[in-house]
């Protein structure tokens, strides 16, 4: 637990000591005020859109930071040579992939915190509530949606041989899923034999990452989800999690350092 | 003496990457043992596979066959690497990090307590007279500065081995002369030195034994004072002479 702990700081050191999340967070926060400074058409419920907005900015960059950082951790271990003077100690390579992943995720984590901390306070702006419950299950969610993306591009980190190239795969894949994942089973239905199954197959194979989208929870202010399915959903990224992480250490253990 | 380093017909077999099939081999059955208290030269030419020989040691590939173990634990073993140091060869630290952050993420991972940590750390960044930049980057530090980063985050267990891969390799003459300093006092502490290097001025300076290995296999084992006797020359043409070097006559 020591070791995976101290790979894992090492990694948010990485994160706030870098631009990129500040870049990130700046981009969003102008386009976010800049929006929320116009009333177009005089729309008494134009909040609503520059949530949508303002929400779906803070999924896009959280997507980018995690998949990059993750994309970038053994691959620049690898090319730096750190990886050697790393794995010569007494750290094991289930220890290092799982001190990657848990530094990459809390990283998430910190980050959406700043992000939804920002979306909160200029929506309560506009709107003068805060409904702090939608606003937990839905950044809770997300984060948990990040952890099984993280998983996902570190085991890609070990199996592409560019970072560039995992990332552009994690991103066409984790665009892919939240785009038509959930349709594929619909799609499947009418389709002749064999493809019918084969589409089936990676419907129920894949992970659904809409279960994690929350946005209309806080757009609409809907009720909250019910906790029984919240936990549900938090259960099911975790295997998600678990499986990527398992096939991370399998790849890693069998792969030579030099 | 106490046995440190043992390896017992290692074997290792690269997959080429040029012809599909084709095997390459790095190491052909090498044994080798280095025992407690020694400085161990391992030389050889470029391509004769003492890099392979230390990624095995320290884990990093394994053997095709044969076994190779320190301080009587499988090399394979995380536990087997914990009374060890290890500086390879040119490695470019986190450049985010400052030399103390560095060398304290990597005590952590050796397990020792907050106050042994501070009190080697201060001790360490004195050696290698890097006190002075401790709460710099890395990223601001010269080439010869990242080498000593690289000695000390070695140092940071105490260890009863030290592996050295090409330890002085693009380091100045005042730079070398340091790290010759530092094995010559970690040798009078009673601790065992196992490194690789290209500069037979220094082996012959520091080395007990040395090793000379070429095309994956081991040639001579032996004190430098015999190898040099045994064919009345001197280190470097005594490696020459060993490796089959032949010297192209001037017409």
């Amino acid at each position: 637990m020591r070791n995976i702990v101290a790979v894992a700081g090492v990694v948010i050191k990485e994160l706030y000591r870098r631009k990129d999340f500040y870049v990130l967070f700046i981009v969003t926060v102008l386009i976010c005020l800049v929006m929320a400074s116009v009333n177009i058409f005089n729309d008494d419920k134009i909040v609503r859109y520059l949530k949508e907005l303002c929400l779906l900015l803070v999924w896009i960059s959280s997507l980018v930071i995690a998949i990059t950082t993750t994309a970038r951790q053994i691959p620049a271990e690898r090319e730096n040579r750190t990886l050697l003077p790393l794995l010569a100690k007494p750290l094991s390579r289930l220890q290092l992939v799982l001190g990657k992943f848990f530094g990459c995720w809390f990283a998430c984590g910190l980050t959406l915190l700043c992000f939804y901390v920002f979306f909160g306070a200029l929506s309560a702006s506009r709107e003068h509530h805060w409904p702090l419950m939608n606003y937990f299950q839905a950044a809770t969610l997300h984060w948990f949606a990040l952890g099984i993306i993280v998983a996902m591009a570190l085991l890609g980190s070990l199996v592409f041989a560019a970072p560039s190239s995992n990332s552009t795969i994690c991103f066409v894949v984790v665009g892919g899923i939240l785009l038509v994942g959930r349709h594929l089973d619909k799609v499947a239905l009418p389709l002749p034999e064999p493809v019918r199954s084969v589409l089936l197959a990676v419907y129920y194979a894949i992970p659904h990452l809409e279960f994690f989208d929350a946005r209309d929870l806080i757009i609409h202010n809907w009720p909250l989800i019910h906790w029984r399915y919240f936990m549900l959903a938090i259960v099911y990224a975790v295997a998600y999690a678990a499986v990527f992480l398992t096939g991370a250490s399998l790849v890693f253990r069998r792969q030579a350092v030099n | 003496m106490a046995q440190i380093l043992k390896t017992d017909n290692l074997r290792v077999e690269y997959r080429s990457r040029e012809m599909r099939n084709a095997t390459k081999l790095a190491l052909r059955g090498l044994n080798l043992e280095v025992h407690a208290g020694e400085v161990f030269g391992f030389l050889g030419p470029n391509g004769a596979g003492k890099t392979t020989t230390m990624n095995v040691l320290l884990g990093f590939v394994q053997p095709t066959s044969g076994t190779a173990s320190l301080f009587g634990i499988d090399v394979r073993q995380p536990i087997a690497r914990q009374r060890i140091g290890y500086l390879p060869e040119l490695t470019y630290y986190y450049k985010f990090l400052t030399a103390e952050e560095l060398l304290r993420y990597y005590a952590t991972i050796f397990g020792l307590s907050r106050s042994e940590m501070d009190q080697r750390i201060d001790r360490l960044l004195k050696l290698v007279e890097l006190e002075h930049a401790r709460k710099r980057p890395i990223r601001s530090y010269s080439k010869g500065m990242q080498q000593r980063v690289g000695l000390a985050q070695a140092l940071i267990n105490n260890p009863d081995l030290l592996i050295l891969d090409e330890p002085t390799s693009g380091l100045d003459p005042v730079g070398r002369m340091k790290v010759r300093e530092i094995i010559q006092r970690l040798k009078h502490e009673g601790k065992t030195v196992f490194f690789s290097s290209h500069e037979l001025g220094e082996v012959e300076t520091v080395c007990d034994r040395v090793a000379i290995i070429h095309q994956g296999e081991l040639k001579v084992v032996g004190r430098v004072d015999e190898i040099k006797k045994a064919r009345h020359a001197n280190l470097e043409q005594a490696f020459l002479e060993i490796i089959g070097f032949q010297p192209e006559t001037a017409s």
